[in-house]
């Protein structure tokens, strides 16, 4: 990014020149990332839908990209920046592996995510903001974690489980009901699935599994063994199997009630 | 004041390029050799942190004899522009064929401008293409030109001999173990004609494997990896191709 920023500026996202405009552009916007720890790893999703103010832009949008190997951005936000933000990102972790010959560190690569985010900061204050969730195998502490940011570039480690994105309040309810710190891997793919599903329950802009068009959410795990993303079959499957106990209870699985 | 001598041209180039060839020369020789998946850089390296060989992008690797921080300067660029290239573009747009051309301009400019001193490098530039016939080798010579060769190529100090070794004995559709015991036979024989013994802690090994199902296709094989393969000449060489790709990192 610092050669880019030397060699050809107007490449980089922070540094192109605004025109000035009256109230909020439309744009297609993401919506919601779900992330959830469990021994071993962690699991990154988002449900497929982008809006642009009441109209859903697309259906089958994909905001959750591997980053490197032990690493991956789902985004909420302005689709067209974020896509571009990721992008450079993996470019520059790609960079700095060959370069170096190592690896950045996870508390590496989350700070760089911080900084670009922050060169936005003028977009966003037009409306076009993008506020990505990083989650990652850290391989030196083997666990994995959770980075959230805002809007200025804000970084914080988020412990057990995160949400970003318009649906994120109602995702996030519902992870706190259902987390648990001995979850297996395919318990957390439920988990996250549960959560994006009560988030396009109650936020209009949250896309729910779409049985006809067998459009179903991104499902990552991250563990010791690398990035993985469930396969259209097994997202499918698992959404079905979440989707046929619905059918029963509507709201989901009922937690304790002390 | 002084006149300076007359030195022909031709003087001059000659002496600029028996300067070159001596401190390629005074460097081990390395071998890139296609083999049945793919492209295999083998040479001998004391060190473990220093690299010859390198990945520059998804299918295109850098291997280079000579000094050191002269061919780090140039891997370095090549990975920027590799990067930059694929970023303005698409992955697919970055071509070893396009990355050799840029090299080729960068050495053959270095080597005729009189105020640098030429750059004691060979290097060799492969991409491995989704089938054997796919797959590109290029040699890059100290003065800039470009070599297009096909199968085995060696550089360094003894890379005639190398060569003329390997292409009496490298056939196409090699296995992965067939390959590396070749390239190190070819390794470990000396000027004048004798053998010695390379360990393989002092190898230096890397592939660029088509059957990976990364967009990465370049993998450093260390370690037990690289012993087993060792191991595995000779008898049952498909197996420990195979048994290769599972064991990723």
């Amino acid at each position: 990014m610092d050669f880019l920023a030397g060699h050809q500026p107007d490449m980089l996202p922070g540094n192109r020149q605004l025109p000035p405009t009256q109230g909020v552009i439309e744009a297609p916007h993401g919506t919601t990332i779900v992330a959830v720890t469990f021994p071993g790893g962690v699991v990154l999703a988002g449900d497929r839908r982008a809006t642009m103010g009441n109209v859903i832009a697309q259906r089958d949008i994909e905001k959750v990209f591997p980053a490197d190997e032990y690493s991956a951005v789902g985004i909420a936000g302005t689709a067209g920046l974020a896509v571009e933000m990721v992008k450079l990102f993996q470019l520059e972790l790609e960079h700095f592996e060959k370069v170096e010959g190592a690896q950045l560190s996870l508390e590496g690569k989350a700070n760089r995510l911080s900084t670009m985010i922050r060169s936005n900061l003028g977009m966003a204050m037009q409306g076009l903001a993008v506020v990505p969730l990083f989650a990652g195998y850290d391989v030196d502490r083997d666990k994995g974690r959770i980075f959230s940011y805002d809007v200025t570039g804000g970084r914080s480690e988020e412990h057990n489980f995160a949400a970003t994105g318009s649906g994120s309040i109602f995702a996030r309810g519902a992870m706190k009901k259902l987390f648990r710190d001995d979850l297996t891997e395919e318990q957390a793919v439920t988990l996250v699935v549960q959560a994006l599903y009560d988030a396009a329950d109650d936020d209009s802009a949250t896309g729910g599994p779409d049985v006809a068009r067998r459009i179903y959410p991104i499902i990552t795990v991250i563990t010791e063994d690398g990035f993985r993303r469930l396969t259209a079959e097994e997202a499918a499957e698992i959404s079905r199997s979440v989707l046929q106990r619905r059918l029963e209870e509507p709201d989901g699985p009922k937690a304790a009630l002390l | 004041m002084s006149t300076p001598f007359y030195v022909s041209p031709q003087q001059a180039m000659a002496d600029r390029a028996e300067y070159a060839r001596k401190g390629i020369a005074r460097g081990r020789s390395l071998v890139v050799m296609q083999y049945a998946d793919g492209i295999v850089f083998v040479g001998e390296n004391p060190s473990r942190a220093l690299h010859k060989f390198s990945e520059i992008y998804d299918r295109i690797g850098f291997a280079a004899a000579g000094k050191y921080n002269e061919y780090e300067n140039l891997r370095i660029g090549g990975v920027r522009y590799a990067d930059l290239r694929g970023y303005t573009y698409d992955r697919d747009d970055v071509t070893a064929r396009g990355l050799a051309n840029v090299y080729a301009q960068t050495l053959g400019t270095i080597f005729s401008s009189a105020a640098e001193k030429p750059y004691e490098v060979e290097l060799v530039v492969a991409e491995v293409g989704e089938t054997p016939e796919g797959d590109q080798i290029y040699r890059l010579p100290h003065d800039g030109s470009i070599v297009d060769e096909h199968g085995s190529v060696a550089v360094g100090g003894n890379a005639e001999q190398i060569s003329g070794f390997l292409d009496q004995r490298h056939r196409d559709g090699m296995s992965l173990a067939e390959a590396l015991k070749l390239a190190v036979q070819a390794l470990s024989r000396d000027t004048n004609g004798s053998e010695r013994e390379i360990p393989a802690e002092r190898l230096e090994v890397a592939v660029l494997d088509r059957t990976r199902p990364q967009k990465r296709k370049f993998k450093r094989i260390v370690g037990r990896q690289l012993a087993r393969l060792l191991e595995a000449q000779g008898e049952g060489s498909a197996s420990a191709g195979s048994e290769e790709s599972d064991e990723a990192e």
